[in-house]
């Protein structure tokens, strides 16, 4: 139901191929080169999504990037009231750079919500394993928020999270929040460390190893780099988490987030429409041939 | 519809009028310089009549013809691809106002253009445009401007008499002669299909007649009775046409091939000759892909988004942040002949290719895609590509 | 200061630069006639031998930097206008693959000095033409002898929106076919460098008619030993296909090696008999 509503909004949308305006209400510094844009729709509502779509943000005269929507599906704060649509984005070209840059009140155009939902609700019953790794949390966490929303309709929750150098660590007073009052179990990983580090250093894959859940129960949804991705998508299978009950969230090139341009092709899928979440058991053979 | 006309080449010139008389915008094939291109028809003297082509692997050649036929030539230099999907068009147009801080309006380019006839448009290429109303026109998301240029249309297809060397239509059931039906919508293929004839009892066209449109147009031009000997002819041209095609693809096993050929030591040797210049998939009639590029003026005040083709064979292509996921050619080679062959059929239910054998005539190291597809075959079938490649 | 003083102030000053060339690439930049008035309010042109004579203290901007270097005193400039610039992009084939005095690479540069010049000892040259690249780091490299103007306005109105300029590392193909162009070697069996070339001048010389010289230099992925073959199925010796691949672009790596792979593969094969 929630997902032919959904698309149902998407459709009334209007073109999608036209960039619909919303004003930068501030701009937060989460780490040295990643920052989180909340925006408010210049006309009319803000946009309803799934977790784990994604919009095409576009910053004027200089281009057009996708990025994954970080903020509560629900779409309200906590008095209710209409919350400032999210993106977490890292700081790495010029469309980034001139949309973390920009000034508060500065328009920047927004196309869909586009592409596939982690459908976290897949998972009640059973136990939850997040895993991911430096700004990959920031696709995942809406639906971390959508099973905190209803915390008492799965079993455990674990988000297994790894960063490059403590100083990358993504929302970490959130997450710490989640593990005190959510009943999360929240694991962090560095890959390097300064000397005297009191946390855990090693690769997010190890975590999965050790972690206490039930394999056979549980949902698994991964987010972060194709290798990361590929290595925990592994490790959860070698712990018996069926590949079906895995799922990931894919990076390509795209251009139109429509299915239209072509560049997001792997082999049969359109990870633009039918993904960018999708099943390790669809993805496995695809991710086992290099430059497919 | 069992009702055939006969068309004189003096009737085919009052098609024309009677078309642009109606508001249509005629498309057809015509002589540019050292090729047939698709363009726009004002009389029937744009039609390259009398002219002719050979068509080989990296060579394209006109010559004249002594027979005066309309249509004795295979396919034309660019299909009708271009009519219904310009190579770059305008998405929007945008203004910034600097008085208001950051604020911008966005205004969505529309089409407003006359209908298309289709004149003299190949099954082959009739056929890729079907594939493109499925890909642009009949998925959830469609591409506005296509869809709107193809409202309308009228098509007065010729079938193929004069296959080239290139060609391998018959192989894909996708030509000489049009199916009737289109098998994704139901609906009618053409207007008129016409069939040039000459011989001893003269120089005309066989009419089929596809639509009531077609059987209007038809009436309008006073076209003569036919009768089943005329269609028999007609077919007769078409069977010799299909009978002479020398290339082939086994469209019945190509898809599993492609499929099972993902690590195939063949990618190498292709990848040795394919030059990565993006001509097949630029000359390919239903090759879809594009990119955007947004074109801002000096003072950053005014920008364009533009819609415009792009090819798998750029290595910007699959450009993500870190490098392009597909780095090789070995990778883009593969990534265009299994789309057009296999995977095409898994996202729209037919293959992408339709044997009009453009690929190969306009690739300038000559590289055949049903000799590569035929070497996926027999590797494929001789089971490791270790054991392939000592053969 | 007044106004107009404070105004010019506040843009970005650019510099252009010469070294070993034939000025044609500046020239393309004065040849803006439609654009050159926005350029000219948009940035403060602080140092432009070719067109004014006022100079302006650096730093700058923005430098466009054109020539090759082929002297010592060069390799000591160069440097110096790197230091004083902040984004540098260098412009033409010269700049970026060495021009066409590239072939001095393949020769001895000393006795030619001496034939040339009544007294080579006051001469002070390099053996060897070398794009700026080869000496400092570059920002964004336009080709083409000359460069093509709608890049050079693309990289400056880049330049001011703090974005990317969108310089096209594909073949000269793509643009033939966007344009609607036949592919002149297919169609006419005229030998053409554009698979290999990269796109940026509009196709122009298969646009009207001729093929690609090749004054773009590679594209991202160009495949010589293919086009090399297809060449020679053309009809072209291995001489002329040497001298093609050794134009403009002959310090270009892809194109240089592309000559060197026919030059030994024709000094090597007798006549008539197996490599």
């Amino acid at each position: 139901m929630t997902t032919a509503a959904a698309d149902a909004r998407v459709r009334d949308s209007g073109d999608p191929m036209v960039p619909r305006r919303y004003a930068i209400t501030r701009v937060r510094e989460d780490t040295r080169d990643t920052f989180t844009l909340l925006l408010d729709p210049v006309n009319g509502e803000t946009l309803t999504f799934r977790a784990g779509q994604f919009t095409m943000l576009h910053a004027f005269g200089v281009g057009e990037v996708p990025i994954s929507i970080s903020g509560d599906p629900r779409g309200v704060d906590s008095d209710g009231n209409p919350a400032p649509l999210e993106h977490t984005i890292r700081n790495v070209g010029a469309v980034t750079r001139a949309l973390v840059n920009a000034a508060p009140g500065t328009e920047v155009g927004v196309r869909g919500p586009f592409g596939t939902s982690w459908n976290a609700a897949d998972a009640v019953g059973g136990d939850v394993v997040f895993v991911t790794g430096g700004i990959g949390l920031a696709p995942l966490r809406p639906a971390i928020l959508d099973v905190l929303n209803e915390r008492e309709r799965y079993g455990k929750v674990l988000l297994l999270y790894g960063s490059r150098t403590p100083g990358d660590i993504l929302y970490g007073s959130e997450m710490r929040r989640w593990d005190d009052l959510n009943d999360v179990n929240v694991q962090m990983t560095v890959d390097n460390a300064p000397y005297g580090y009191k946390g855990k250093v090693g690769f997010v894959t190890e975590l999965i190893t050790r972690a206490g859940f039930d394999p056979r129960q549980a949902f698994a949804f991964v987010c972060g780099p194709e290798g990361m991705m590929r290595a925990a998508a592994s490790a959860l299978t070698g712990r018996g988490v069926p590949a079906s009950r895995i799922r990931l969230s894919m990076e390509r090139s795209m251009k139109c987030g429509i299915g239209l341009c072509g560049h997001c092709q792997l082999r049969e899928l359109f990870i633009c429409v039918d993904g960018p979440v999708l099943s390790y058991a669809r993805l496995e053979p695809l991710m086992k041939v290099r430059e497919l | 519809m069992d009702d055939i006309r006969i068309l004189t080449p003096t009737d085919l010139g009052t098609l024309i009028v009677e078309l642009r008389t109606s508001g249509f915008r005629v498309m057809g094939p015509t002589r540019r310089g050292d090729a047939i291109v698709t363009a726009q028809i004002r009389s029937v003297s744009d039609l390259p009549q009398g002219v002719g082509d050979t068509q080989e692997p990296a060579e394209y050649r006109l010559h004249d013809r002594d027979d005066g036929a309309y249509f004795g030539f295979a396919a034309p230099a660019q299909s009708t691809k271009p009519v219904f999907f310009p190579a770059e068009e305008v998405v929007w147009r945008g203004r910034r106002d600097h008085e208001r801080g950051g604020h911008f309006t966005v205004e969505r380019d529309t089409v407003d253009a006359a209908p298309i006839a289709l004149l003299g448009v190949r099954s082959c290429d009739l056929r890729a445009v079907q594939i493109h109303d499925q890909v642009l026109s009949a998925r959830h998301f469609r591409d506005a401007h296509y869809t709107a240029r193809r409202d309308g249309t009228v098509v007065i297809a010729v079938a193929c008499s004069h296959p080239a060397a290139t060609c391998f239509c018959a192989s894909l059931g996708t030509g000489p002669r049009p199916a009737a039906i289109d098998p994704q919508t139901g609906q009618p293929s053409y207007d008129l299909l016409l069939t040039e004839v000459i011989d001893d009892a003269g120089h005309r066209f066989v009419a089929e007649i596809g639509t009531d449109a077609g059987r209007e147009l038809a009436d309008a031009v006073e076209a003569a009775k036919g009768t089943e000997t005329d269609r028999a002819k007609a077919i007769e041209i078409t069977d010799a046409a299909a009978a002479r095609q020398t290339r082939a693809i086994d469209r019945d096993n190509v898809h599993g091939v492609l499929k099972a050929s993902a690590e195939s030591t063949r990618w190498e040797d292709v990848a040795s000759r394919c030059l990565a210049c993006t001509n097949c998939t630029m000359v390919c009639p239903t090759c879809f892909c594009t990119t955007v590029s947004d074109v801002s003026d000096l003072a950053g005040e005014s920008a364009e988004r533009h819609r415009v083709w792009d090819s798998c064979f750029s290595a910007d292509f699959s450009y993500i942040h870190g490098g392009p996921t597909r780095e090789s050619t070995t990778a883009r080679y593969r990534q265009w002949i299994t789309h057009k062959l296999s995977s095409w059929q898994d996202q729209f239910g037919m293959l992408g290719c339709v044997g009009c054998g453009r690929c190969i005539a306009w690739c300038p190291a000559g590289i055949d895609i049903t000799e590569e597809a035929a070497a996926l075959g027999r590797m494929s079938v001789l089971g490791s590509p270790a054991s392939a490649a000592m053969t | 200061m007044t106004d107009a003083a404070i105004e010019t102030a506040t843009r970005p000053k650019l510099a252009v630069w010469k070294f070993a060339s034939c000025d044609g690439c500046q020239l393309s930049l004065l040849n803006c006639e439609d654009e050159l008035l926005s350029i000219a309010e948009a940035v403060h042109i602080a140092y432009f031998p070719e067109a004014t004579r006022a100079v302006v203290e650096g730093p700058y901007e923005l430098s466009l930097v054109e020539g090759s270097i082929t002297t010592p005193e060069d390799v000591r400039r160069i440097h110096e206008i790197r230091a004083q610039s902040g984004t540098l992009v260098t412009i033409g084939a010269c700049a970026t693959a060495g021009g066409i005095q590239a072939l001095r690479n393949w020769a001895d540069v000393e006795e030619y000095r001496s034939i040339v010049y009544a007294h080579p000892e006051y001469l002070s040259t390099l053996d060897t033409s070398t794009p700026i690249a080869s000496h400092v780091d570059v920002d964004y490299e336009l080709r083409g002898c000359p460069v093509d103007k709608g890049q050079l306005v693309e990289v400056l109105a880049a330049f001011l929106g703090g974005r990317k300029p969108r310089i096209p590392t594909y073949s000269v193909c793509v643009e033939c076919k966007l344009k609607g162009n036949v592919c002149v070697p297919i169609a006419s069996g005229q030998p053409c460098l554009g698979p290999v070339t990269q796109a940026g001048c509009g196709a122009l010389c298969p646009s009207y008619g001729r093929g690609c010289y090749g004054c773009f230099g590679p594209q991202d992925s160009a495949n010589t030993d293919s086009l090399t073959r297809q060449l020679t199925e053309l009809g072209m010796n291995s001489d002329d296909i040497v001298r093609v691949y050794r134009t403009f672009n002959a310090g270009a790596p892809e194109f240089s090696a592309a000559s060197e792979a026919v030059a030994v593969a024709s000094s090597t094969v007798p006549a008539g008999g197996e490599s």
